[in-house]
């Protein structure tokens, strides 16, 4: 079967540039918002799994979904902290982090409103469980003193956190001495500070989570049971991973349904502007479809050759909202998380999958927006297609 | 007596690709009221051009032209649509005629930019109707007429204002042979019933024989005698 | 006159293409009132909000609670009429996704919140049993809740399976309150944090402060506020108004996102209604410029292609304008209680209107201009 040569296609698209360039733009719009919301979900998943280390346990109380629910008493602490599946660390250490975390209000930049930011209590112990998160700028806290350090989004989205500045709550002044990066995970958006000092200051006795590292990790079953069975407990234990990842279920769900129902109402605009642009396609050249078809071209021909200018239009509208929404890596993206009441800040990812399937959703919009007008064009009648002439 | 059209030193000339293309050269023509005037030559003769230039739909760079005692060359665009409106009636080859309005209205297409009432309007429509011998076609469209009865109601369009001269631009070029006897038999009776002014562009020896005059052009310059072909 | 039959006339010519742009329309205007709407029920909360009411609550955030010594001393502040008690429960019914707020709250609490309607026997009932709850209409309904069901909900914060036993339903005075929550005794929560090692009793949430002049709230919350200031629990006391919108600030990028994505939808809907009067206006070209010879002036060509391209916005967003109510108690449906309060507002349709307009008028801006301006002697060269 002889094709009509694409270079044809092509040069249709170009010779009415207006109205290639109006539908075009309808797509890439629409594309540009699908794109978003799935780089959106990409960064939120990314940041929250990157929060948690492969080998990491989190324990918290039984019942509580996220660390500022839970409690862990010092006694409780102390019989996970002895169970023989914690890993043993340089100078015979046990590798556990017993850490007090709650809210605090901190005022965003820019409005002057309060938002809730988690504060961490840690030690050394909690720094090297978590290899991601290093001092960025000025130095670690010094244990024993009101010295805090925050995470990059917060030194760059909060009133007061500059290395030197003092926040004030819990009746105390604390000094900013340095700014940690996370490498893009959820403690970015943290405050951590000296445990036994934070909870002097919030007049707690108990520790909110812990931390630890398994010797091995085929061992985690045994120890998740062991802590589950202990009568002297009221804790569970999770993959730090999974804890963290499970914290991101709502907002993502939300992202999700709320983003992916947008892109498909929207598209039905886009896919009726391909639709229009295509029926006048076909009606201002009837004349030319029917000297195709006397020269011999067959019927699938006409078909493709006009599905193919609607694809062409669908990739060139997804191309160019593909490269709007790639400016959204530079982004980032800032919210109080549903599950844990605290502000997370995240970026826009866009991975090689989003691609693929972002370019698949703008060639399928095209070829909605193609098909009937094709089908049209393929059904004309030869005679009377040259008649219009 | 003042001629309709009086045209001196007329020259006009067209941008093509960054070359000038002069298309009338030093034009001197006059054109009698209630004369019928055929304007021949051949494709690229500058006969079109001189007709839209007297019509009032194109501005020549040039010269002096009169039309109806008016030098419409120094008229704004606002200010020639109006004359438009009141003294030149139009011809196409292709009609033209709005394909949504019925033969009824686009005859009274030029009637609303007049001042006259819905009912002073109907009734001269319907006059001009029977004048074309379409009264039983008015509520058609035009997909609906055949090309000689569409030309039909554009005569009727272009006289019913009562304009100071009628324009028509190859009237036959797209109709039959008995069609295009029947318009033209058509616009000599509007000449010698009305004594409508009228000049026509034709390309066509057998149509040219109707009018009353006849005018040769030739790569922008008027003869004196028709060329020798 | 004349021009209104063409424009209607040339509206109806490509029957396909202004069908499918008035459906694309319809649609947009549709999805930007429902999107402005959702922006409006994140601020529902707020905007039912008292401003008689303050909430006292610790300064240095919501998760950590404040004692109960601290209701008689906010008692005796100068224009403070009643204090109640609120503390979050944030149990799960179920299952996580099934979300609603629990408050264990004090006896008095229904004295501050009038709109609250609950019948006087219910209230005696619920008053009676230890156990007992009191639940909003919006809420029974979603569950189907009634009077003597066991509610049970597994604790978060205070962890345990807890059951609850419904006492009475509570209407909202009008559609605007918001009663999508279960309400509980507070002494019963207290009595079983006494029990448990390691929990400490007599705390409090926040309290629900009641003052006796509205414009005195910000001096009345200063004086609260000084009485504990430098103690181990600082408070931080605020309208009930100014505390439901610090909430919704702590959103406020996603409302951001929401209210530029709807914007959007009107870009690409511009798009498509500017294509389909740019197409037609091309294809018209010769029948303008033959107006034009007759006569007509560049304005009455403008006013043809402006007049056509705002009958197919009036149709479109009419429809679509129609249609915005059906589809907002449709999408309140779907949305199980995910907000209760989704009612499109006076501003949302004046919105709409506005944007249907702007579409119309915008999208015929070029296209007009083209048209009017072209030459008459080209135009009527131009074919199709």
């Amino acid at each position: 079967m002889m094709g009509v040569p694409l270079n044809y296609i092509a040069r249709n698209l170009w010779s009415r540039r207006l109205t290639t360039l109006l539908t075009a733009g309808g797509l890439a719009l629409v594309v540009f918002v699908f794109a978003t919301v799935l780089m959106m979900d990409e960064g939120l998943k990314r940041t929250l799994v990157t929060t948690g280390e492969l080998d990491n346990a989190v324990i918290i109380r039984k019942g509580a979904e996220t660390e500022i629910q839970s409690g862990i008493a010092r006694d409780q602490a102390g019989i996970i902290e002895m169970h023989p599946a914690v890993a043993i660390g340089a100078q015979g250490r046990r590798m556990v982090s017993k850490e007090t975390v709650v809210l605090i209000s901190l005022l965003r930049q820019g409005d002057n409103k309060p938002s809730n930011v988690v504060i961490r209590g840690t030690s050394d112990m909690g720094f090297l469980l978590r290899p991601q998160v290093r001092i960025k700028a000025g130095r670690l806290f010094h244990p024993g003193t009101s010295e805090v350090i925050v995470g990059s989004s917060i030194a760059a989205r909060f009133n007061d956190t500059g290395i030197g500045q003092r926040l004030r709550f819990a009746q105390r002044e604390w000094t900013v001495v340095g700014v940690f990066d996370a490498g893009g995970s959820g403690f970015d958006s943290e405050v951590w500070g000296d445990a036994d000092q934070l909870m002097q200051a919030f007049r707690r006795n108990a520790y909110s989570a812990m931390v630890v590292r398994l010797a091995d990790s085929s061992r985690f079953e045994a120890f998740r049971a062991d802590v589950g069975e202990d009568p002297r407990l009221a804790q569970e234990m999770k993959p730090e991973q999974t804890f963290y990842s499970d914290q991101s279920k709502a907002l993502s769900t939300f992202i999700n349904v709320l983003g992916l129902t947008l892109s498909v109402i929207f598209s039905i605009g886009a896919m009726i502007g391909a639709m229009i642009t295509m029926y006048a396609s076909v009606a201002s050249r009837v004349g030319e479809i029917g000297t195709l078809r006397a020269l011999g071209f067959r019927r699938g021909a006409v078909l493709w050759a006009f599905l193919a200018e609607a694809l062409l239009l669908g990739i060139v509208g997804g191309v160019a909202g593909l490269a709007l929404a790639a400016l959204m890596q530079l982004a980032s993206f800032s919210t109080i998380n549903f599950q844990t009441f605290a502000d997370l800040s995240f970026r826009f990812i866009l991975t090689p999958g989003i691609v693929v399937r972002t370019l698949l959703f703008a060639v399928i919009m095209g070829f909605v927006g193609g098909f009937l007008p094709a089908f049209r064009a393929a059904r004309l009648n030869i005679v009377d297609a040259l008649r219009a002439v | 007596m003042q001629p309709v059209v009086e045209i001196r030193n007329l020259a006009k000339s067209y941008r093509r690709g960054g070359q000038i293309v002069p298309v009338l050269t030093d034009i001197t023509l006059d054109i009698q009221r209630g004369e019928f005037t055929a304007l021949m030559g051949p494709s690229g003769s500058g006969k079109s051009t001189l007709l839209n230039l007297i019509a009032g739909i194109d501005k020549p760079d040039s010269g002096h032209l009169r039309v109806g005692g008016l030098d419409i060359t120094a008229l704004g665009e606002g200010e020639l649509a109006d004359w438009r409106s009141r003294n030149v009636g139009f011809i196409f080859q292709f009609y033209n005629l709005m394909p949504v309005l019925s033969a009824f209205e686009n005859i009274e297409l030029p009637l609303t930019l007049t001042r006259l009432s819905r009912a002073e309007r109907r009734e001269r429509v319907e006059l001009t109707l029977s004048l074309v011998g379409l009264s039983d076609r008015k509520d058609h469209y035009p997909s609906e007429l055949s090309g000689g009865q569409q030309q039909r109601v554009a005569i009727a369009r272009a006289v019913i204002a009562d304009p100071v001269l009628i324009v028509a631009d190859e009237p036959t070029g797209d109709l039959d042979r008995q069609s295009a006897a029947d318009i033209l038999a058509m616009l000599q009776r509007l000449n010698a019933e009305l004594s409508t002014t009228i000049i026509m562009v034709t390309h066509d020896a057998h149509a040219a024989r109707t009018a009353r005059r006849l005018i040769y052009l030739d790569k922008g310059e008027l003869m004196l005698e028709p060329p020798t072909i | 006159m004349h021009a209104l039959k063409l424009i209607t006339r040339n509206a109806l010519r490509h029957k396909i293409r202004s069908g499918l742009t008035v459906f694309g329309l319809l649609i947009a205007v549709l999805a930007y009132g429902l999107l402005q709407t959702v922006v409006d029920a994140w601020y529902a909360g707020a905007d039912a909000a008292s401003k008689t009411r303050l909430i006292t609550r610790s300064a240095i955030s919501l998760a950590f609670q404040l004692p109960l010594s601290y209701e008689s001393r906010i008692r005796a502040v100068e224009g403070v009429t009643t204090v109640a008690r609120s503390t979050w429960f944030g149990g799960i019914y179920k299952e996580p996704k099934n979300f609603f707020p629990q408050f264990a709250v004090s006896a008095n609490y229904l004295d501050l919140y009038a709109e609250f309607v609950t019948p006087e026997a219910d209230r005696q009932a619920w008053l009676r049993d230890r156990r007992g709850a009191l639940v909003g209409r919006q809420l029974a309904d979603q569950y189907g809740f009634k009077v003597g069901d066991v509610v049970p909900l597994r604790g978060t914060i205070y962890s345990g399976d807890w059951q609850f036993v419904v006492r009475g339903i509570f209407d909202g005075a009008d559609e605007t309150k918001i009663t999508r929550q279960m309400l509980f005794h507070w002494a019963y929560l207290n009595e079983w944090q006494r029990t448990r090692p390691g929990r400490r009793a007599d705390q409090v949430g926040v309290y629900i402060v009641g003052i006796d002049a509205p414009e005195r709230a910000a001096a009345i919350s200063r004086a609260v506020d000084a009485q504990f200031a430098n103690s181990t629990a600082e408070t931080l006391t605020e309208t009930e108004q100014a505390f439901q919108l610090s909430f919704v600030s702590m959103s406020n990028e996603i409302i951001a996102a929401i209210r530029v994505v709807s914007y959007v939808v009107i870009l690409i809907i511009l798009a498509v209604m500017a294509n389909t009067m740019a197409m037609s206006a091309r294809e018209r070209t010769a029948e303008y410029a033959t107006l034009k010879a007759l006569g007509f002036g560049p304005g009455y060509i403008a006013v043809l292609i402006l007049g056509e391209s705002l009958a197919i916005c009036a149709v479109g967003g009419g429809l679509g304008l129609w249609l915005t109510p059906y589809a907002a108690a449709g999408f309140k449906q779907a949305a199980g209680g995910l907000f209760p309060i989704f009612a499109v507002s006076q501003t949302t349709l004046m919105a709409q209107v506005l944007c249907a307009a702007a579409v119309g008028i915008v999208a015929a801006i070029v296209p007009a201009l083209q048209a009017s301006r072209v030459r008459i002697v080209e135009g009527l060269r131009a074919v199709g």
